[in-house]
């Protein structure tokens, strides 16, 4: 078996090819980003009249996906992945900042023909395939309605060719067949890349993939994050992978985001980030991984800490209640990211600060 | 703890091991549909000595629920136990009335669900419930439940003022914690675990999963744990019962499955986990999907997706054969091969 680290750039063919980093360089400060996110943030009013708070579900976050990338976001439930996928989906108006999309501003986009545009370049593909799609129609209705919607320049014979091209390309074959059937007549894995049909129909540049895989039995999953590699590695596709499993994220991502409460604790080139993590959020994610592969024996260290509901939080590191390292500074100066390598951030005093960080 | 491994008795196997509390033999479940008959157990046999933690895995629709649930006697139908016994300290369950299963749940046997914030009921709060379980089992002095209740939620890590909380105010770790609590009210010697983790997020699953092994070993009950993810419970259970389409396809101790699975399918699921550490390399993933049991195939019911298929496995269905202290249903085995021979 080819170690992925060495897999060369994938052939001309666009067979199969193995997931790993493709020979695109990283994107640099943000002028090569696809699509860019700056100080972008969330807030929703809770409560009634009288007791008005302010629940912060994103906080100031700065994220840029470039060409023909996987970047995995990832955070326990409540961290605020979701609630990104929705702003860079423009389904949430952002409270502040700002998105740009191939250098230009979303706030800029004013006409329906614009937005039906983007939302055709920015497909979403929600995480649970038994919800997202009409138990009712065949399963070639809703890629017929993305082409129409989106692509109304196809005649009613290059559409069906182009669905069959789709359902090709995810591997629903043989596709002609496919198209024929029902949801209900499909397996999980199957209604999971008929949702992927649908976003490609629309020739994306960035797929917004929430959760894509985690309803998914564990023999099903691996088809379907190779499906993502060879979308980026084939089509050129770039993904936005939402997830709270770091094992799949480094089996097919380049970048690595991590989240904790509404803002990002550490971001990098994955492997970076997996090999050397520098946040104490991000140590005890990874200590948290269930590998069969690590040595047996149950680890003594138990964190029974959990992630605070952000509302109207207090300056200060929002990991400093669990976190075994924290200093005087974390409780009163919230840690914005800076960078300790090339292309790798992390937001912690302690870190910055060049001490060693080893909480987990 | 005993390292013997969990016995499978096949079809006419040998009498239950002297000192297993828990002894299922042969045991089936069909769900009479109009459709037709569906097999969801398929004569599964094991058996559990006190104080072993079991683990039960398997892709959604291979049974593991089901057989739990038929373990439990909590199916309804059109689920039926079509045949087989469970003997629990040698009392068959199947067939007792609902009266003589009150007396033995929650004190002798409990059953932690998958879903805390459906099986907790959300108009009481946690303490009022404790009170009613123990209550159905004639504990009525107030002292006496306030202080055993205290003591469970404290023994799970939650703070006893929390008697006083309703479901929806305990965070979702919590809530699986008190139900873990709810459950030990009584220290039975059997609890069941119906994927208790899956609705966790990694952090909260791992303490969890670190949890429940150490009040094990405190308290000594058996555990019959579920999960669709068996990377979960490597480093927790002493026996491994891989579940496929209704069957047993390979049972034994768990490290010596992970270290070398014998059956094609256990094997294909090893290679479904992408590592977070070592090498990056390509993975398969097992291709297709389960069979449907309202038709299973004639032959094994993994040959359609086996890379080791021969013509025989889609003539007639392979027996289970030990294979160094395992069970695998395989025919692979047949001529006493030894393990690794899927690999």
């Amino acid at each position: 078996m080819t170690e992925l680290t060495a897999s060369p750039s994938p052939g001309p063919d666009g067979g199969p090819t193995a997931p790993g980093a493709p020979a695109v360089p990283e994107p640099g400060s943000g002028s090569a980003a696809l699509l860019r996110a700056e100080g972008l943030t969330k807030h929703f009013k809770i409560g009634n009249t009288l007791s008005q708070r302010t629940l912060h579900a994103v906080d100031d976050v700065d994220l840029a996906v470039g060409e023909r990338q996987i970047v995995a976001l990832a955070g326990e439930s409540g961290s605020g992945k979701s609630t990104i996928a929705r702003l860079l989906a423009q389904i949430y108006r952002p409270t502040s900042g700002h998105i740009y999309f191939e250098g230009k501003p979303l706030s800029s986009i004013r006409s329906r023909a614009d937005r039906l545009r983007y939302s055709g370049l920015v497909p979403m593909v929600f995480q649970d395939p038994f919800a997202s799609i009409n138990p009712v129609f065949r399963v070639s209705h809703g890629v017929q309605r993305s082409l129409k919607l989106h692509r109304p320049d196809l005649s009613k014979q290059q559409r069906q060719d182009e669905m069959l091209r789709v359902f090709d390309v995810v591997g629903l074959a043989p596709a002609a067949d496919v198209i024929q059937r029902y949801p209900h007549e499909l397996s999980g894995g199957q209604r999971q890349r008929v949702g992927f049909a649908q976003a490609l129909a629309t020739r994306p540049k960035l797929i917004l993939a929430d959760e894509p895989v985690s309803m998914l039995d564990v023999s099903i999953r691996i088809g379907l994050l190779n499906l993502m590699a060879e979308l980026r590695d084939a089509a050129g596709v770039s993904i936005l992978y939402i997830t709270h499993d770091l094992a799949s994220a480094r089996y097919v991502a380049d970048r690595l985001v991590i989240m904790y409460a509404a803002q990002i604790a550490e971001s990098g080139p994955i492997e970076e980030v997996l090999a050397h993590p520098k946040h104490p959020y991000t140590q005890l994610l990874l200590s948290a991984v269930p590998d069969p592969r690590a040595p047996l024996g149950v680890s003594a260290e138990t964190d029974r800490g959990e992630p605070p509901k952000v509302i109207d939080p207090t300056p200060g590191c929002r990991f400093r209640g669990r976190c075994p390292l924290a200093m005087e500074t974390c409780q009163t100066v919230t840690p914005v990211l800076n960078p300790v390598a090339a292309g790798h951030e992390v937001a912690c005093h302690v870190a910055q600060s060049g001490a060693e960080v080893e909480a987990f | 703890m005993s390292s013997r491994a969990v016995e499978l008795t096949s079809q006419s196997g040998p009498p239950a091991r002297p000192g297993a509390i828990l002894d299922v033999r042969d045991l089936s479940v069909e769900y009479l549909l109009d459709s037709g008959i569906v097999a969801a157990v398929d004569r599964v046999s094991f058996s559990l000595g006190a104080g072993e933690f079991v683990a039960i895995v398997g892709e959604s629709g291979c049974g593991k629920s089901t057989l739990l649930f038929a373990i439990a006697q909590l199916l309804s139908p059109p689920a039926e136990i079509t045949g087989g016994s469970v003997l629990f300290q040698g009392r068959n369950l199947v067939g007792l009335t609902d009266s003589q299963l009150t007396a033995i749940r929650w004190k002798d046997l409990s059953v932690v669900m998958q879903s805390a914030m459906n099986a907790l009921n959300p108009v009481k709060s946690i303490g009022a419930q404790f009170k009613d379980a123990m209550r159905a089992h004639g504990v009525n002095s107030r002292e006496e439940i306030a202080a055993r209740s205290a003591e469970v939620l404290r023994m799970v890590g939650i703070d006893p003022l929390h008697l006083h909380s309703y479901p929806h105010q305990l965070s979702g770790g919590m809530r699986q914690r008190s139900m873990i609590a709810m459950a030990l009210l009584f220290t039975p010697k059997l609890v069941i675990m119906d994927e208790p983790t899956s609705a966790l997020d990694v952090v909260a699953q791992r303490s969890l999963m670190v949890q429940i092994k150490e009040l094990q070993q405190q308290f000594g009950f058996a555990v019959i744990f579920v999960t669709h993810d068996m990377s979960l419970v490597s480093h927790f259970s002493d026996h491994l019962m891989v579940m496929y389409a209704g069957q047993v396809a390979e049972l034994g101790p768990t490290q010596q499955l992970f270290d070398s699975p014998a059956h094609p399918y256990t094997a294909g699921l090893m290679e479904a986990f992408p590592s977070i550490r070592g090498p990056r390399r390509p993975l398969k993933g097992i291709p297709g999907s389960p069979p449907d049991l309202a038709r299973p195939p004639h032959g094994c019911r993994f040959a359609p997706r086996c890379p080791k298929v021969m013509d025989r496995c889609r003539a007639e269905p392979p027996g289970l054969y030990n294979v160094d202290g395992t069970q695998v249903r395989c025919v692979l085995y047949e001529g006493g091969a030894g393990r690794g021979s899927a690999s």
